[in-house]
């Protein structure tokens, strides 16, 4: 998991530094602002802390080891700003002194691995527990799912970085110059690894460790609980006013749909099948596809698969509505509702 | 002192155990190694820290094996004048690049499309595509091995400063490094008395609970001695801001060895496109 130096290209190396750093810079204002002159020590204990669990060889069951990286842990525990940030302190130790992952791979590393890993751990155990009591058994399978995905996305990331590289960057003799593996490869190759292996190890390490902090400090669990269901364990800023700014900017956003009518033609890559007939959207085809022009007839497989299911709402604009702008805006408050409702019940469930 | 040792038994505490203590030795070995008296020991941190960089990125960019090749052999001079043994970079750089990019090089020799080489089953573009991954990994962990062994940690971590690292990243860094040795050594302990009140041989489903539970008795003490640590920190005046004391200061030496760094890296990058 942790790419080496040589793996990727100096541009891909760049693009990942540039991604991770406002990531870098909102954890540090966050995890100031919530913590205070406490977050020093704690973040670097904590990057020590993952530090050392990464060096402990897992037995895991079918007779394997495997290591884990404590992404998961370090999310249920301080939050995802604080896990970002000390996961991507222990990445750069490891880069910089270890040898453990390339240094110019430290931003793919990080972004890989200390962000969007502990974004994917903070939404999927959160989305999981629910408003469960802190002692519940629902938060330990929580933690463990939070762990396994996060690690798995990470794993998914690298593979694609990776698997683009022999697409970009090949010599005089047409030899990849960095990792040679294209992404039908690269995917399989890093996932199955991950799928079974890497996301036990960080599933068992993930669930294990929040079973025991169930059992020997309940406290350590509140910074990510939420709004719990136990009155006894409810968190005193746990309120829906700070929702409400977050509501007026989705009400903002709905109004302003219409808005998406202006941009000419549709986006890259998201024709339809009868588009390939029409000669106006094959010349936009070809000039949004530096000049390649379109194959004269709807591929096979697209043909097929198009007639299998009809959205209500296809292209935002049901046949039903006359006004384009008024189709975009029922289709916003249709799409952004119906998000709303599933996300409150899985949350109540 | 008996030289025979009893028969280490090859489970879970064995092979923590084994991995703690690689770890502290070769962060212990760096302290020992920085301390040396060696061409780059005399040099500014900020100097080594911007020239290996800068070389680590021309062999990024570099598209010719024979220039990688040649910032190998650089980088395997530098650490012969700076004390640093051939066998210790053999050991802790080119075995683990060899062992971890061998095992993703080799199915490029058959995987990648090409000419055939010399009515083999690789290609010559497999064979060019697999020495460019090792090549460059073999050759940017050597360079890395040589800042580490050269410079004391804290000193890199400071050094990161010329490329506007903020002071308070800087900062956890530096105090990261130093609390990584307690947690290995405590974690050394921690197995290590359990290794000591061990039998017969763990299962593995014992051996998850055990580190499991290792791993939450950590995280306790992690936060324990995060509040004492911050304590401590309050006693002596800290009030939030963070400062780093520069005593870093440029000589002739390292001007000029910064110079060579620069015209090393830049007709790399110039001969590699």
């Amino acid at each position: 998991m942790h790419i080496p130096d040589g793996y990727l290209s100096p541009a891909t190396c760049a693009v990942a530094y540039a991604a991770s750093v406002p990531f870098w810079r909102i954890a540090l204002k966050r995890v100031k602002k919530a913590m205070n002159a406490r977050q020093v020590p704690l973040l670097s204990l904590f990057a020590a802390l993952s530090f050392v669990i990464m060096m402990f060889n897992l037995p895991l069951p079918g007779g394997t080891t495997g290591h884990a990286t404590g992404i998961g842990l370090a999310t249920v525990v301080i939050g995802p700003w604080a896990a970002m940030l000390a996961v991507s302190v222990a990445l750069i130790v490891q880069a910089l002194f270890f040898g453990d992952g390339g240094v110019t791979a430290i931003g793919a590393n990080c972004f890989n691995m200390a962000i969007a890993g502990s974004l994917v751990a903070y939404a999927v155990y959160r989305l999981v527990a629910g408003r469960s009591a802190l002692a519940s058994a629902r938060r330990v399978v929580a933690a463990g799912i939070a762990g396994y995905l996060a690690i798995n996305v990470s794993a998914l990331l690298a593979a694609v970085e990776f698997g683009i590289q022999p697409m970009l960057y090949k010599d005089a003799a047409g030899a990849p110059l960095y990792c040679p593996y294209p992404l039908n490869i690269a995917i399989p190759a890093m996932m199955i690894g991950h799928l079974t292996i890497a996301g036990l190890a960080e599933l068992v390490v993930s669930a294990g460790v929040v079973a025991f902090l169930q059992r020997s400090d309940l406290s350590l669990l509140r910074t990510t609980a939420g709004n719990i269901r136990d009155t006894g364990q409810a968190l005193p800023q746990a309120s829906k006013r700070p929702l409400r700014p977050l509501w007026a900017g989705l009400a903002i956003l709905l109004v302003l749909t219409p808005l998406g009518i202006l941009a000419a033609g549709s986006a890259w890559g998201e024709w339809m099948a009868s588009d390939y007939a029409n000669p106006a959207v094959r010349r936009e085809i070809a000039l949004a596809s530096l000049h390649h022009a379109a194959p004269q007839r709807a591929p096979q497989g697209m043909q097929k698969l198009s007639s299998i299911w009809t959205a209500p709402f296809a292209r935002y604009a049901p046949p039903y509505i006359r006004g384009a702008a008024f189709g975009y805006l029922l289709s916003a408050m249709f799409g952004a509702g119906l998000i709303v409702v599933v996300v409150l019940l899985v949350g109540r469930s | 002192m008996s030289d025979i040792h009893p028969r280490r038994r090859g489970g879970f505490i064995e092979h923590t155990l084994e991995g703690l203590r690689s770890a502290m030795e070769r962060a212990i070995y760096a302290e020992a190694s920085a301390s040396r008296t060696g061409v780059l020991q005399r040099l500014d941190p900020r100097v080594k820290v911007a020239g290996i960089l800068a070389l680590i990125v021309s062999v990024a960019l570099a598209a010719k094996l024979w220039l990688i090749a040649a910032v190998l052999m650089l980088a395997i001079v530098l650490a012969a004048v700076s004390a640093i043994p051939i066998g210790v970079l053999a050991s802790r750089a080119w075995l683990g690049a060899l062992i971890f990019s061998g095992v993703i090089a080799v199915p490029a020799l058959f995987l990648t499309p090409g000419t055939p080489f010399h009515g083999m089953p690789i290609t010559l573009q497999g064979l060019r595509t697999a020495s460019f991954l090792m090549l460059r990994t073999g050759t940017a962990t050597t360079l890395m091995l040589v800042l580490a062994y050269t410079t004391p940690w804290t000193h890199i971590l400071k050094a990161l400063r010329i490329f506007r690292v903020p002071v308070v990243f800087v900062v956890i860094l530096g105090m990261t490094c130093r609390y990584i040795l307690l947690m290995l050594e405590t974690a050394h302990e921690m197995f290590e008395s359990r290794q000591s009140r061990t039998v017969n041989r763990m299962t593995p489903a014992e051996s998850r609970r055990l580190a499991v539970s290792s791993s939450g008795v950590l995280l306790h003490k992690t936060l324990h001695m995060s509040g004492e640590v911050y304590l401590a920190m309050q006693a002596r005046g800290f009030r939030g801001e963070v400062y780093l004391l520069d005593d870093f200061r440029m000589r002739p030496l390292d001007w000029f060895a910064l110079g060579a760094f620069a015209t090393v890296a830049a007709v790399s990058i110039l001969l590699g496109r």
